[in-house]
């Protein structure tokens, strides 16, 4: 309903709420303890209030990540992440602890199709091969074929396969594998694999491992498919952390939602038969792209409002309310907004925390703390 | 008309407003004549509060003081460095620059349209600029963590750079920065749509 009235005292109103969902495997045994979706991993170890009680459990000694984007790779690199590295950042005390409890030592990072489909970039893949006192661990078979298609491929996914075929397969000069050897954590990729089912203990109630498909892939580059084999293959884990893909929720009944491809529909950035109405960023891509991407994408949208007030699509020229009907509205239903001044007070304590610790900042946990604070 | 000026400078506003110390002759609040606060002189060195317009009250606060880059000296001595930013729109924009200037910061500095998302922490490719061929040459080679973000950019040539890794020095006096053009059609990968 407050939308609704938000865009009745605005000339333009854009969303731009990016994707809080996340896409579910759909396999048995998904809600088993152990299992847990990227998005809600992230969210413990970032301090995100709903994802406070996580309490992961890091008691086993291989997880395994399904998903091979920018994500997955985040999620292996804080699984093995050496402490005194992450406890200079801004991760949450919480997770700094049980962090330091894990015994977790291998990841693997399970992918539907092969090495020149994955969906991370080549930063992300650097920081998992420099990651101090880790090895890694792939299949050999996997990288067959890919070495020759290289030469063809964009510079982009040229620099991150040859990234990628260093690491799985050149012999390590003498100092590397000596570091190798010494090193106490592994990372790895599996390919061609698909999740078919998580195994539980005999008593039903926690991860044992889970079950892989084993896939052929048909066609090449981009548009190569995963094809069943018939064959699957079990692997032994304790944790099994699923970073398939966000997902955009759609928010207000009476903007146009896309469920099938969770965006909201639009031309380039303006949402059909709703004059004043645009969306930007993930909900209306769909939730791919870094930095670069999303910028351009904002100022695609930005140019469609600006075409429209040119081309008087947009009337600019009746008088809005605005902000100052909005605020009364709050007012009347005794809504208390917090202030970019309010955020600041939000800043400074949880700095200053950090500085006693000597992490950039040290997060509030909970909303409560957040709001004390910025009532002050 | 106003409104669609004031939304195509908004870009460019938030860059100031957010880094470094407005040039209030480019804010369109200036020259629309509806900036009501002054900014004095004196309040160069400390970040302000906040400066009101017809109907908006505006804050803004200094989170990095650029006093060392990118600041244009101006006097005319050993250190100046002369270069030449191309905006998006072909308009070529000299700049007196001094040795040690940071390009990223430099431009900001005179409110030149160039984006720098991650502040220069080596995380996106925003910065990016074309390099005049000549002086290309004379810059030091990426950094392989450069050349991770360069494979995200847009519309990446032989000549590219990322601003924020570009450190001014006597030889490159006269250099061009050339700012890329937005495009559309950009996937992470380097796959280039089929037009149809």
């Amino acid at each position: 309903m407050i939308h609704a009235y938000v865009r009745v005292c605005c000339t333009f109103y854009c969303q731009s709420y990016g994707a809080e969902g996340n896409r579910s495997m759909g396999v048995p045994g998904e809600d088993l303890a152990g299992v847990y979706s990227a998005k809600d991993f992230v969210g413990w170890y970032n301090g995100l209030p709903s994802c406070r009680e996580l309490s992961p459990d890091l008691s086993c000694e291989t997880a395994v990540v399904l998903g091979q984007g920018n994500v997955a790779l985040d999620v292996a690199r804080i699984l093995l992440c050496p402490l005194d590295i992450l406890k200079s950042t801004d991760i949450t005390q919480l997770a700094l602890e049980a962090l330091a409890e894990s015994k977790v030592r291998r990841v693997l990072i399970v992918g539907r199709r092969g090495p020149v489909q994955v969906a991370c970039t080549i930063k992300e893949l650097r920081e998992m091969v420099n990651l101090p006192d880790t090895r890694p661990e792939m299949v050999a078979a996997d990288f067959e074929g890919v070495q020759e298609a290289v030469n063809d491929l964009p510079r982009p996914r040229k620099r991150l396969t040859e990234l990628m075929l260093k690491t799985a397969m050149e012999v390590p000069g003498e100092k590397e594998q000596e570091r190798r050897k010494k090193a106490s954590r592994v990372w790895g990729f599996r390919f061609f694999r698909s999740p078919v089912e998580v195994l539980s203990d005999p008593d039903h109630k926690r991860t044992a491992g889970i079950r892989l498909a084993i896939n052929m892939l048909e066609g090449s580059g981009e548009s190569a498919r995963a094809v069943l084999t018939g064959e699957v293959e079990d692997v032994t884990c304790g944790l099994v952390i699923s970073s398939i893909g966000y997902k955009s929720l759609p928010i207000d009944a009476s903007v146009p939602f896309d469920s099938h491809r969770a965006i909201v529909p639009n031309i380039m950035g303006r949402v059909q038969q709703a004059t004043g109405l645009y969306c930007s960023g993930w909900l209306k891509t769909g939730p791919t792209g870094v930095i670069a991407t999303t910028m351009n994408n904002s100022f695609d949208t930005a140019r469609s409002v600006v075409e429209d007030m040119d081309s008087r699509r947009l009337d600019v020229s009746a008088g809005k309310p605005g902000s100052q009907s909005i605020s009364a509205l709050l007012d009347e239903r005794g809504v208390k907004p917090v202030l970019f001044s309010d955020w600041e007070k939000i800043d400074a304590l949880e700095t200053r925390r950090g500085e006693a610790i000597g992490k950039p900042r040290e997060k509030l946990l909970t909303v409560e703390e957040m709001l004390l604070e910025a009532r002050k | 008309m106003a409104a669609s000026a004031a939304v195509r400078s908004s870009m460019g506003l938030t860059l100031r407003l957010s880094r470094v110390i407005p040039d209030c002759s480019t804010c369109p609040f200036h020259r629309l004549k509806s900036c009501v606060g002054i900014v004095a002189n004196s309040l160069r060195n400390r970040s302000f509060d906040n400066f009101q317009t017809i109907n908006r009250h505006l804050q803004t606060s200094i989170g990095l003081y650029h006093s060392e880059e990118g600041t244009s000296g101006a006097e005319d001595s050993d250190d100046v460095v002369n270069v030449v930013y191309v905006d998006r729109s072909g308009k070529r924009i000299p700049i007196k620059a001094k040795v040690g200037d940071n390009v990223l910061y430099l431009a900001h500095k005179h409110g030149i349209e160039l984006e720098g998302a991650c502040e220069a922490s080596l995380a996106c490719s925003t910065c990016q600029v074309y390099v005049s061929p000549a002086h290309y040459d004379k810059l030091p080679e990426p950094d392989e963590r450069e050349d991770d973000m360069l494979d995200m950019a847009p519309m990446l040539q032989e000549n590219s750079r990322l601003g924020c890794q570009i450190t001014l020095t006597p030889e490159l006096e006269g250099m061009e920065l050339t700012l890329p053009k937005v495009t559309r059609n950009f996937y992470v990968d380097g796959h280039v749509p089929k037009p149809h």
